[in-house]
C-alpha cells in the first residue's frame, strides 16, 4: 500500500499527492511516469511524476479527476492509501545542454513540466517557461517554475492574468525574440498540436509527453498506440515523449475519445 | 526421474496387485470418460462457470482402471515437467488420493492449472500406448485436474517439504507459469526466493490473459498459496529493470535471478483503420475483462467496448478465448478470421470445439486487409482479403495466398486482433550483457537455460517468443535445477 502524506488542491479538479514510494522515488527521472490503482474496484491509471525526494521516500502526482477511479483518489485524504503504484515507467526525458529551451504547458501537464523544467536548468539551458490556462486559478506550480527557470510568461485565455491569449502566442513572441533550440511542451492533446505546428513553422525541434489511454502500462494491451511518422508506436513503452512534428495528434484526439461514453456513465453512477 | 526410479515404484508389491486385478481386455474394454460440461446456451451466460465441470470421484476411478500401468510408459515422455503419470494413475483406480496429489507435486506446482489448459493431446496423451492399439488415450489430463480439484475441495492442501534453508538467495522476475515453477522449486531446495511481479495480482497469463470459464481465479490463487505456504516470498507491483535495477538486486543480495518475464507486446497487422477506436489487441480486450472486471457489472472502474458485431482476428487459443469471452459480453455475431484452413488452426481442438458448440462463426482463408470507421472513428466494417492453400511453409503448415481480387467486407464494430505477441522488451533493454535474438528473445543455453549473463536464467515466452503454460513450466524447473547447479560450485562461478 502506499499512503498519501500530503494533498494540496490547485483547483476544483485538479489535486497534488504526495506518494509514499520509495524505490519509484529512487529511481525515477524526469519524463517517467506511474501506473496507480487506488483499491480492487480501481481502474490503473497512468499518471506523469511531478516530483520526488529520496530522503522522504516519496513521489509527487497530480491527478485531475476525469473518470470514476481518479475522482475517487481525488477524495482521498492525507493518511489514506492507494493500493497499486507502479514505475518509473517510460523513457526519461532526454537531458542535454542543447542552449535555449522553451518549457511550455496547460492543464495538468505543468505538472510533469516541472522536473524537465529543473533538468533543464540544471543541465545549463536557458529555460523559458510559458504556462497557459482559461484563468488565473487554473495556472498551477508557478512559483516552483519562477525558481527552477530564467523567465516564466503567463497566458490566460480571459486575460485575468499575464497575458491575454492562448500558449502559441507566448511561444512564438519568444521564438521571434530570440534563437530557441528546442521546445518541450505538455499539455491537452489540442495545445501540443498547435505548439506543434507553430514550432514547425519556424524548425525547432520539438518534444511532447503523450498521456494516452492504458491499461497495464509495460507495453502488454496496444491500448496506448499513437501514429508517429506513419509508424504505430506505443507511448508507454516507446515514449511518453515523441519528436512532436511527427505525431498525428488528430488520430489521437480521436483515441482519446474511445471511451467518452462509459466515461460518462461511470461519473453518473458514482455521484448517485 | 530415472528409469530405475520408475520401475522401482512400478514394482512395488500394490501396484503388481492392481495389475494383475484386471486383465488388459477388460481395462480395453471400458469406454474413455466423458467431461460433464454445461450446455452451450447457458455457458455463454457466465463468465465465471467452468465450461468443463470436472469428473466425479467414481468417474475418475473408473477411467484409472484403462491406463495399462506400462513397463516402459511412454505418456512420461511427453510430459514437460515429468510427472510420474503411471503412479500417480494408479492410485486413483486405488482411491488414495493423498497419495496421488503428493505423486504429482514431487514434480509440478501447478496440477490444476496444467490439468486444464495443458495440449495433453500432444503430450502425454499423444504419446499413451493406447493410441497404439487403435484405441482413445487414457484421459490423464482430465485425472490430474480431479486430482488437485479433489485436493483443494477437500480443505486440506498438501504443503510439499522444503529442505532446510541453505542461506542463498534467488529472485524471479515475472510471477506466470515459468516463475511458480522455478520458484517452487528452488524453495524445496533450499533457497529463500523472492517473485517479482509487475501487475497488481500474482499469476501472470493465468490471471490476465487465460478467461475463467476455461481457469477460475480461485484454483489459480489456491495454488499459489500453496508456494505462499512453501515460504515463496510475492512482491507484486514491481519492474524490474525499471523500479529496480540488476544491480540494486545485487545489492538486495540475491545469488541468481530467473527471468520469466513473459510475453509483452501484442503484434498487430499494420493495415489501414487499425488505429481506429474498437480495434485492440486480445491482451487489451481480455485484461479488461479478466484482471480489471471490466463489463461483469460488478461496479468496477474500468471500462471495455463492447460490440455487436465482433470481429477475432488469428487462429490461437488466444483467438479462441476471446472470442468466446466477446459471445459472453453479450456480442450478437462473433466471427474469427484466420488465414489458413480449419485443420492449420493452431488452437487446441477442444477450444475449436467448444467455440463453435457456442456459436462462433469461424471464417477461415480469409484475412483482413483494411477496416473503415464511422464519422465518430469507431470502426464499423472489416474488409476481407479471400485466401486459398498453397505450398507448405517454414511451419510446415500450407501457406495461405491471397486469391486475386477476391475480397469480401462484413460488420465489425469491434475487432480483436489475436494473432502473436511479441517478448516483453523491458528486461531485454534493462539488463546489460545478455545476448538477445532479432525476435527480441533472451538468448539462454538449451539445456541449462543460462543466458550470457551468468546469473541471469530465463525461461518461457521471453525465451520461446509464444508458446504454453506447460512448456513454460518446463523451463521453469531446467532453470531451477541448472541454476541450483550453478549455485553449489564450490570455487569462481564461470
Amino acid at each position: 500500500m502506499y499512503k498519501i502524506v500530503s494533498k494540496k488542491m490547485f483547483s476544483e479538479k485538479v489535486a497534488c499527492l504526495e506518494v509514499e514510494a520509495p524505490l519509484i522515488a529512487r529511481s525515477r527521472k524526469a519524463g517517467h511516469f506511474v501506473i496507480v490503482r487506488l483499491d480492487e474496484k480501481g481502474e490503473r491509471i497512468p499518471l506523469t511524476i511531478a516530483d520526488a525526494d529520496i530522503a522522504k521516500g516519496t513521489i509527487t502526482l497530480v491527478v485531475q479527476a476525469v473518470g470514476a477511479s481518479s475522482t475517487r483518489i481525488n477524495a482521498l485524504q492525507v493518511g489514506d492509501e492507494l493500493a497499486d503504484v507502479v514505475g518509473p515507467l517510460g523513457h526519461a526525458t532526454d537531458i542535454q545542454k542543447y542552449g535555449t529551451v522553451i518549457c511550455c504547458g496547460g492543464g495538468v501537464g505543468v505538472a510533469p513540466l516541472l522536473p524537465i523544467v529543473k533538468a533543464m536548468h540544471e543541465a545549463g539551458n536557458k529555460v523559458i517557461v510559458v504556462l497557459a490556462a482559461r484563468t488565473k486559478d487554473l495556472i498551477i506550480l508557478e512559483e516552483e517554475m519562477r525558481a527552477n527557470s530564467d523567465e516564466v510568461i503567463i497566458m490566460t485565455d480571459d486575460g485575468s492574468y499575464g497575458q491575454k491569449g492562448v500558449i502559441t502566442v507566448g511561444v512564438e513572441q519568444v521564438i521571434q525574440r530570440e534563437k530557441v533550440d528546442k521546445v518541450v511542451c505538455i499539455g491537452p492533446t489540442i495545445m501540443m498540436k498547435f505548439v506543434s505546428l507553430l514550432t514547425l513553422k519556424y524548425n525547432v525541434p520539438t518534444i511532447v509527453s503523450l498521456n494516452t489511454i492504458m491499461v497495464d502500462g509495460t507495453g502488454m494491451c496496444g491500448a496506448c498506440r499513437v501514429t508517429v511518422g506513419d509508424k504505430t508506436k506505443f507511448v508507454c513503452v516507446d515514449g511518453p515523449e515523441f519528436d512532436a512534428h511527427q505525431v498525428n495528434f488528430d488520430e489521437m484526439m480521436m483515441r482519446m475519445k474511445a471511451y467518452k461514453a462509459e466515461e460518462t456513465e461511470a461519473l453518473a453512477n458514482l455521484s448517485k | 526421474m530415472t528409469k530405475e526410479e520408475i520401475q522401482a515404484l512400478r514394482n512395488e508389491p500394490w501396484r503388481e496387485e492392481l495389475r494383475k486385478k484386471m486383465s488388459p481386455k477388460e481395462r480395453a474394454a471400458i469406454e474413455r470418460v466423458k467431461m460433464p460440461e454445461l450446455t452451450p446456451e447457458y455457458r455463454v451466460t457466465t463468465f465465471t462457470e467452468e465450461v468443463q465441470q470436472g469428473l466425479t470421484k467414481e468417474m475418475a476411478m473408473c477411467e484409472a482402471q484403462r491406463c495399462l500401468d506400462c513397463a516402459d510408459p511412454s505418456c512420461m515422455k511427453g510430459c514437460p515437467v515429468g510427472i510420474n503419470i503411471p503412479t500417480f494413475v494408479k492410485h486413483i483406480e486405488k482411491g488414495e488420493f493423498a497419495e496421488v496429489i503428493s505423486t504429482i507435486k514431487k514434480t509440478s506446482s501447478l496440477p490444476a492449472v496444467c490439468g486444464r489448459v495443458c495440449p495433453q493431446e500432444k503430450q502425454c496423451e499423444g504419446q499413451c500406448i493406447k493410441l497404439k492399439m487403435n484405441q482413445k488415450p487414457v484421459a490423464i489430463g482430465y485425472l490430474e485436474r480431479f486430482a488437485a480439484d479433489y485436493e483443494r475441495e477437500s480443505g486440506k492442501m498438501q504443503v510439499p517439504a522444503c529442505a532446510p534453508k541453505n542461506g542463498k538467495k534467488v529472485c524471479v522476475v515475472g510471477s506466470g507459469p515459468s516463475g511458480l515453477a522455478f520458484s517452487a522449486d528452488m524453495i524445496k531446495l533450499g533457497y529463500e526466493v523472492t517473485v517479482f511481479e509487475a501487475l497488481h495480482e500474482i499469476g501472470g497469463v493465468l490471471k490476465y490473459g487465460i478467461p475463467e470459464f476455461r481457469l477460475p481465479n480461485n484454483v489459480v490463487e489456491a495454488e499459489i498459496d500453496t508456494l505462499r505456504k512453501m515460504g515463496v516470498n510475492f512482491q507484486a507491483d514491481v519492474i524490474v529493470g525499471k523500479t529496480v535495477s540488476y544491480e540494486q538486486l545485487h545489492e538486495m543480495g540475491f545469488d541468481g535471478i530467473f527471468v520469466g518475464s513473459g510475453a509483452g507486446l501484442p503484434r498487430f497487422m499494420n493495415i489501414p483503420g487499425e488505429n481506429a477506436i474498437g480495434v485492440m489487441s486480445s491482451n487489451e480486450y481480455l485484461t479488461r475483462i479478466n484482471l480489471m472486471g471490466a463489463g461483469r457489472g460488478q461496479g468496477f472502474d474500468t471500462p471495455v467496448l463492447k460490440g455487436k458485431n465482433v470481429v477475432v482476428c488469428g487462429g490461437g487459443n488466444t483467438a479462441m478465448d476471446s472470442a468466446r469471452t466477446a459471445k459472453r459480453m453479450g456480442a450478437e455475431t462473433v466471427t474469427l478470421v484466420y488465414r489458413r484452413g480449419l485443420d492449420e488452426l493452431p488452437a487446441r481442438a477442444e477450444e475449436v470445439h467448444h467455440a463453435m458448440e457456442e456459436g462462433i462463426d469461424f471464417h477461415v482463408l480469409h484475412n483482413p486487409i483494411e477496416y473503415h470507421s464511422d464519422e465518430n472513428g469507431r470502426v464499423c466494417e472489416a474488409v476481407l482479403q479471400v485466401m486459398e492453400l498453397g505450398e507448405p511453409d517454414a511451419s510446415g503448415r500450407r501457406s495461405p495466398v491471397p486469391v486475386e481480387g477476391k475480397t469480401e467486407t462484413i460488420p465489425a464494430d469491434l475487432v480483436i486482433v489475436a494473432i502473436g505477441v511479441s517478448p516483453n522488451p523491458i528486461i531485454p533493454s534493462n539488463f546489460k550483457g545478455l545476448e538477445i535474438s532479432k525476435k527480441g528473445t533472451i538468448v539462454v543455453g538449451d539445456e541449462t537455460m543460462q543466458s550470457a549473463v551468468k546469473d541471469v536464467f530465463a525461461g518461457g515466452d521471453i525465451v520461446r517468443g509464444g508458446a504454453t503454460v506447460i512448456l513454460a513450466m518446463g523451463d521453469g524447473r531446467r532453470a531451477a535445477a541448472n541454476m541450483h547447479e550453478y549455485l553449489s560450485r564450490p570455487v569462481t562461478r564461470c
